[in-house]
C-alpha cells in the first residue's frame, strides 16, 4: 500500500521533475542533458516577447483577481440575505459558469462579443461628434479580464459564502443590539471574519487567469499572454527556455498556493477558536 | 437603506456580469447554431436545422471525446482509489494533511506546462528509447490515443482523490473494526463496507472529471499530435480555423446538451444507488 502510494506520488512529481532538470540544461537539444548552465533562466528573462507576454498576463491576472473578490465578496454578503427566485437564479448561475466547459465560454464570448461590438462600433462612429475620432472597441485586455472575471468571480461567491455560512451570526446581531450601524458591523465583525476567505479567493483568481489558456487564446485578440506564448512555442518545438519559463511559472504558482492555503488553514482556526 | 435594497445594490454588479458575459454569450451560441455560414465566415442570421444535420462531419471528435473522457475517468478512479483510500485509512494522522496538500498542489499549476512533460517522457528519446535498451523496436507513445489517455489520468489525478478522500475520512473506522470482528475478511469489508460509504466520494470525483474531460483541448492537442482530436479540438479549429460560427456554435451546444444529459443520468444512477444526495452535489 505505500509503495503504491509512492509510486503515485513519482507519477505526479517525475514530469514535472524532468522540466526543470531540462531547464538547466546546458545544451541545446531539449531531450539529451550535456551539463548544467542557467544560460535559459537568462535567454527567457531576454526575450521581449516573453517579458511582454507575462506582463499581460501579470495585469490580466491582478486585474480580474481584484474584480472577482471584490464583485464575488459583495454578492457573496448580499446572497445571505436573499431567498426565493433570485436566490435560485444565482445558484444557478455559478453552477452554470462552474459546469460549462472553459472551451464553450471562451467560443461564446468570442462570438457574442465581436457581434456586439460590430454593432456598437458603427453605433458610436454615427453619434460621434465631428471631427473627433470615435473609439473602436475590440478584443484585448479588457475582454481577457472580463471573461476571467466572469469565473473566478463564481468561485469566489462559493468560498466566501462557505466562510460566511460557517461564522457565527449572533457576532452581528451583538453588534447590530449595540448599535453599530450596518457599514460598522460589516467593517468591524464581518469583514475580519471573512477576510482570510477573500484573500484565498483572491490567489485562486489570480491562478486560476495566469494559467488560463483556452479562455484567454478566444478573446485575448492581438494580445498574447503567456500560456498562450507557451502553447504556440511548444507547437514549434520544446526548448530549454519553454523548460525554464514552465519551471519559473510552476514555482511562482506554488508559491501563492502555498499562501493561499496557510491563509485559509489560519481563517478556518480563528473561526474555530 | 432597508435591507432589501442594500442586497439588491450589492447583487447588481455581479448580477449584470454574469447577465453580459455568460447568459448572453449561451444565447448568442444557441441563436447562432441555427444560423448559417457567411461567404467570408462568420454568421448570417437565418432558421435553419443544416448545422444539426451536419453534425456527423465531425463524428470522429465526438467518438474520440465520449470513448476517452469515460475511460480517462475510469482510469483516473482506479489510480485514485487506492491512493485515497491509503491517506485517509492507512496513513499516520501526522502525515496526512501534508501528503493531500502534495496530491492537490499540482492540479492548481499550470495544465499546459505539465502536460507538456509527457511530450520529453513519451517523445522519441524517453520512454521508447529505454524500451530500445530491453530490447523492445519501434514503440510510439506520443501521438496515440494512450498519450492522451496517460495525460488525462496525470492531469485530473488530483481532482479524482480528493473527494474520495474526503468521503473516505469522514468513514467511521470503528466500522471496519466491527466488520473484522464479526469476521469479516478484508476483502469482504472493503467490498460491503467501505466501498458503499465511499460512494458519494467517488460519484463527485467522477463527475468532476468527467465534465472537464468533456470540454477537453489542450491535452490531445499537445499530446495526440492533431491525431487524436477531442470535441475541444473540433471547436478551435471552426472558430479560429475555418470561422465557421453557425456550424461550431451547433457543434458545441451539442456538447453541451451531451453533458448535460449524460451528468443527469448519472446523479439519477447514483442517487438510486444509495448514496446521499446533498454528497453528490457538486459545491
Amino acid at each position: 500500500m505505500r509503495l503504491y502510494a509512492v509510486c503515485v506520488y513519482l507519477f505526479l512529481y517525475a514530469p514535472i521533475a524532468i522540466i526543470a532538470l531540462f531547464s538547466f540544461n546546458a545544451g541545446r537539444h531539449a531531450s539529451q542533458f550535456t551539463g548544467f548552465s542557467a544560460q535559459w533562466y537568462g535567454k527567457a528573462l531576454n526575450n521581449p516577447f516573453v517579458m511582454d507576454a507575462l506582463q499581460t498576463s501579470l495585469i490580466a491576472a491582478f486585474l480580474t483577481a481584484c474584480f472577482a473578490s471584490v464583485l464575488g465578496t459583495m454578492a457573496a454578503i448580499a446572497l445571505q440575505g436573499v431567498t426565493g427566485w433570485l436566490r435560485t437564479l444565482f445558484d444557478a448561475l455559478i453552477y452554470i459558469a462552474i459546469m460549462i466547459p472553459g472551451i464553450v465560454i471562451g467560443i461564446a464570448t468570442l462570438i457574442a462579443l465581436v457581434t456586439v461590438f460590430g454593432w456598437l462600433n458603427p453605433l458610436v462612429a454615427a453619434l460621434w461628434p465631428e471631427g473627433g475620432t470615435p473609439p473602436q472597441f475590440s478584443m484585448g485586455m479588457h475582454t481577457i479580464v472580463a471573461a476571467h472575471t466572469m469565473f473566478t468571480m463564481a468561485l469566489v461567491i462559493i468560498i466566501v459564502r462557505a466562510r460566511l455560512s460557517g461564522m457565527d451570526r449572533s457576532l452581528m446581531e451583538a453588534s447590530a443590539d449595540l448599535f453599530a450601524t450596518p457599514w460598522g458591523t460589516f467593517r468591524q465583525v464581518t469583514l475580519p471574519l471573512i477576510a482570510p476567505a477573500i484573500l484565498a479567493g483572491f490567489l485562486l483568481s489570480f491562478t486560476f487567469s495566469f494559467d488560463d489558456f483556452i479562455i484567454a487564446f478566444f478573446v485575448a485578440g492581438s494580445e498574447t499572454t503567456l500560456p498562450i506564448y507557451i502553447f504556440s512555442s511548444i507547437r514549434r518545438g520544446v526548448t530549454p527556455e519553454i523548460n525554464a519559463i514552465g519551471t519559473m511559472v510552476m514555482a511562482a504558482s506554488l508559491l501563492l498556493l502555498v499562501l493561499a492555503q496557510v491563509l485559509l488553514r489560519r481563517g478556518a482556526a480563528k473561526s474555530a477558536g | 437603506m432597508t435591507q432589501r435594497g442594500r442586497n439588491a445594490l450589492l447583487l447588481t454588479p455581479a448580477g449584470l456580469w454574469l447577465l453580459v458575459m455568460l447568459v448572453l454569450p449561451l444565447l448568442v451560441v444557441f441563436v447562432f447554431s441555427f444560423g448559417e455560414r457567411g461567404a467570408a465566415g462568420g454568421y448570417v442570421p437565418a432558421f435553419t436545422l443544416e448545422q444539426y444535420a451536419n453534425l456527423p462531419a465531425r463524428w470522429t471528435a465526438f467518438k474520440n471525446t465520449l470513448i476517452l473522457a469515460p475511460l480517462g475517468t475510469i482510469a483516473a478512479l482506479l489510480i485514485a482509489y487506492p491512493l485515497a483510500y491509503f491517506l485517509a485509512v492507512r496513513c499516520a494522522p501526522r502525515w496526512r494533511t501534508s501528503m493531500l496538500i502534495l496530491v492537490i498542489v499540482p492540479f492548481w499549476t499550470s495544465i499546459l506546462i505539465r502536460s507538456y512533460a509527457w511530450i520529453f517522457i513519451l517523445g522519441g528519446r524517453g520512454l521508447p528509447a529505454l524500451l530500445e535498451t530491453i530490447g523492445i523496436n519501434d514503440v510510439r507513445f506520443i501521438n496515440t490515443p494512450f498519450a492522451v489517455l496517460v495525460g488525462i489520468v496525470y492531469g485530473y489525478l488530483p481532482l479524482m482523490v480528493f473527494p474520495i478522500f474526503v468521503s473516505l475520512d469522514k468513514l467511521d473506522k470503528r466500522l471496519l473494526e466491527a466488520s473484522a470482528d464479526l469476521g469479516s475478511t478484508p476483502w469482504r469489508t472493503f467490498r460491503q463496507v467501505t466501498l458503499p460509504l465511499s460512494t458519494p466520494g467517488v460519484a463527485t470525483g467522477c463527475m468532476l472529471v468527467f465534465i472537464l474531460l468533456m470540454g477537453e483541448f489542450l491535452i490531445p492537442a499537445i499530446l495526440g499530435g492533431g491525431k487524436v482530436f477531442f470535441v475541444g479540438n473540433a471547436l478551435v479549429d471552426l472558430f479560429l480555423q475555418s470561422r465557421n460560427w453557425a456550424y461550431g456554435s451547433a457543434v458545441a451546444m451539442t456538447l453541451v446538451i451531451i453533458m448535460l444529459i449524460t451528468v443527469s443520468i448519472y446523479m439519477k444512477f447514483i442517487s438510486r444507488l444509495g448514496g446521499h444526495r446533498d454528497d453528490v452535489s457538486l459545491m
